[in-house]
């Protein structure tokens, strides 16, 4: 359904539909043009300095406007995700501005102070040199977060259902969430770190606290605002209480907790990255600490792509599940 | 009302609901039910606010008992009593000469809203009873057979949000008679509906009535839709609600709009109503 909507769409933006065969969309020459530049950007001026990389960036580059060309060729119905690539013309010929502007202001002319500065070659090196300790580091971060994320999630889940449902949990719990809840997660740190045996486990912890408050108070809000009649309804048809919870008010509250697994998931990446940095001896956040430590500037700006691609990763992932387990509201509101 | 109206017009080529047999009910298999009594009043901050007071009534088993008054005089609210969602304040309601002790599958209740679950197909809110009544796979016949008594087995896999009101609302009366209830409670079923929907709505709850037997109870503040439906039709005062008129209404189905009783007994109500 989507496909073919983004499909008419690009049919719509470069008239592929009048196009004759055989001629490229003409953004996608474009954006083509704006690789291969860049590409020749990097490799013909000589650099300022001693960069390793700068032949295999320039190779990359004009592989990426290959590609892009390529791409330009296929018409509605062909290899759907590479023909994708045509939508995102404009954007591909940003990129390699801004990409000439940095290799320009840092390897080419040196605008740029170096250590803080390095070129887009230094980065590659750091992805081709140290990949096995990024790539521990990216797990060790990936199962912080799953153990604490799952475990948070499914607590918050749990006590917001029970919030939402029985007025004498609700009396016991609410002033205790209303006083502590707000506490940013990270003000438990030093306390964490001492009462916990390992410093694992308090991280863990810190993260599965940072998940759990939003998930708590939306599920509980989701609950609490479920319509009333589908009660009604359901009981006139000989629902019990299981019934009337599992199957009335948690998938109608569903909406609310993922709004609140969305927010547990952000400020989950908050805490997961300060307790790294302060705590625990692996992960993406100590590798940048490491990394400023050393005043390898250029291994901390490869960790933060690194970071910034898993937490969007993570994002997209949720989203991917809420689509699926949440198809049904797809004709109520919008997404 | 002419008899090819009542093939609802929105009924998919699929499933042609069956021609009304003419006369009244075939099988008696609805309940007998008692009301003595019966007061109610809203706990508001200030003061309790008073919406029945001493309502009595009896209906024999298979009737089509229509109650009749103002908005808000709590017509509603009576409803809701003999379904067992609340208590009365005070007094007596009994079904079969058992008095209620909450709601039970054997009272099904449709309201204005169909209330239909957004997350479950139409087949999935249709089985929504056999399946709280942890008798889905037996009764998985009766889900479908209840589908196809709206006409509305080509969309057992929609989502309510893909439905018109007329077939959300079709929907909601399915979900009800899965049960096969002895008693149908209708709050006002077709007051959201379009007028056209409405007349054809009203010839069918005529049919399911006449085909399953079950006593019917409906609300409604609409003279006409009483009139054309019921045998007899308990008009309401304004709140707090008492029975003012118990008129009987027994004209063969299907009736006519233009019958001069049926306009005389128009005129009439209306008259009672204070609203001509």
């Amino acid at each position: 359904m989507s496909e073919i909507a983004s499909d008419i769409a690009l049919a719509r933006t470069e008239g592929a539909i009048r196009r004759p065969a055989f001629l490229p969309a003409p953004a996608s020459v474009a954006a083509a043009a704006a690789w291969i530049g860049l590409s020749a950007l990097v490799a013909l001026p000589p650099d300022l300095g001693d960069f390793g990389f700068t032949r295999e960036l320039a190779i990359g580059f004009a592989g990426l406007g290959a590609l892009v060309l390529a791409a330009g060729f296929l018409r509605p119905g062909e290899a759907g995700p590479v023909r994708r690539i045509q939508g995102w013309s404009p954007w591909l010929i940003v990129l390699a501005g801004l990409l000439g502007l940095w290799e320009v202001a840092t390897a080419k002319r040196g605008w740029l102070p170096m250590p803080f500065f390095p070129p887009p070659q230094s980065i590659v090196e750091v992805f081709v040199e140290d990949y096995a300790r990024l790539a521990d580091s990216v797990w060790h971060s990936l199962r912080l977060l799953a153990g604490g994320y799952a475990l948070g999630a499914l607590a918050g889940f749990t006590l917001g259902v029970a919030i939402g449902w029985s007025r004498g949990v609700g009396y016991w719990v609410h002033p205790v969430l209303r006083f502590v809840g707000p506490l940013p997660a990270t003000a438990w740190l030093p306390l964490a770190f001492f009462v916990f045996p390992s410093s694992g486990a308090a991280s863990t912890f810190l993260v599965a606290l940072a998940t759990g408050f939003p998930v708590t108070v939306l599920t509980w809000s989701g609950i609490a605002g479920v319509n009333k009649a589908y009660y009604d309804v359901a009981r006139t048809l000989g629902a019990r209480e299981d019934f009337l919870i599992l199957k009335v008010a948690i998938p109608a509250a569903l909406p609310h907790v993922f709004v609140g697994l969305f927010m547990g998931l952000g400020s989950s990446f908050a805490v997961l990255v300060v307790a790294e940095m302060l705590g625990v001896k692996a992960g993406l956040g100590w590798y940048l600490q490491w990394a400023q430590g050393w005043a390898a500037y250029a291994n901390m700006y490869a960790a933060l792509a690194v970071m910034a691609l898993a937490c969007s990763g993570l994002i997209t992932l949720l989203f991917r599940v809420r689509d699926r387990l949440l198809s049904w509201q797809k004709g109520l509101v919008q997404w | 009302m002419v008899a090819g109206l009542t093939a609802p017009s929105q009924t998919p080529a699929s499933a042609v609901p069956a021609p009304i047999p003419a006369g009244n009910p075939a099988p008696a298999s609805g309940a007998a039910l008692s009301l003595r009594d019966v007061r109610h009043a809203f706990a508001l901050k200030k003061a309790p606010l008073p919406v029945l007071d001493g309502v009595s009534f009896d209906v024999e088993p298979g009737a089509f008992v229509a109650l009749l008054g103002p908005s808000g005089c709590g017509k509603s609210t009576l409803l809701r009593l003999v379904a067992g969602l609340e208590p009365p304040n005070e007094g007596r309601i009994s079904v079969d000469g058992a008095p209620l002790r909450g709601p039970h599958p054997s009272r099904g209740l449709v309201f204005q809203d169909p209330t239909l679950y957004p997350w479950r197909s139409v087949i999935g809110n249709v089985a929504v009873g056999p399946e709280a009544r942890g008798r889905l796979r037996a009764e998985r016949g009766r889900v479908e057979e209840a589908l196809a008594l709206v006409g509305l087995s080509g969309f057992a896999d929609a989502f309510p949000h893909q439905l018109s009101g007329g077939m959300a609302q079709r929907v909601a009366l399915a979900r009800a008679l899965v049960n096969a209830p002895p008693l149908l409670l209708l709050d006002e079923p077709l007051g959201k509906l379009d007028s056209l929907t409405r007349l054809t709505m009203q010839a069918e709850l005529v049919r399911l009535w006449q085909d399953k037997g079950f006593t019917a109870l409906l609300v409604t503040h609409d003279v006409e839709e009483a009139l054309m439906l019921a045998q007899r039709i308990l008009v309401f005062s304004d709140r707090p609600a008492r029975i003012r008129a118990d008129i009987p209404c027994d004209r063969p189905y299907p009736r006519h709009r233009e019958d001069p009783g049926v306009v005389a007994d128009r005129r009439a109500i209306l008259d009672l109503l204070g609203t001509a």
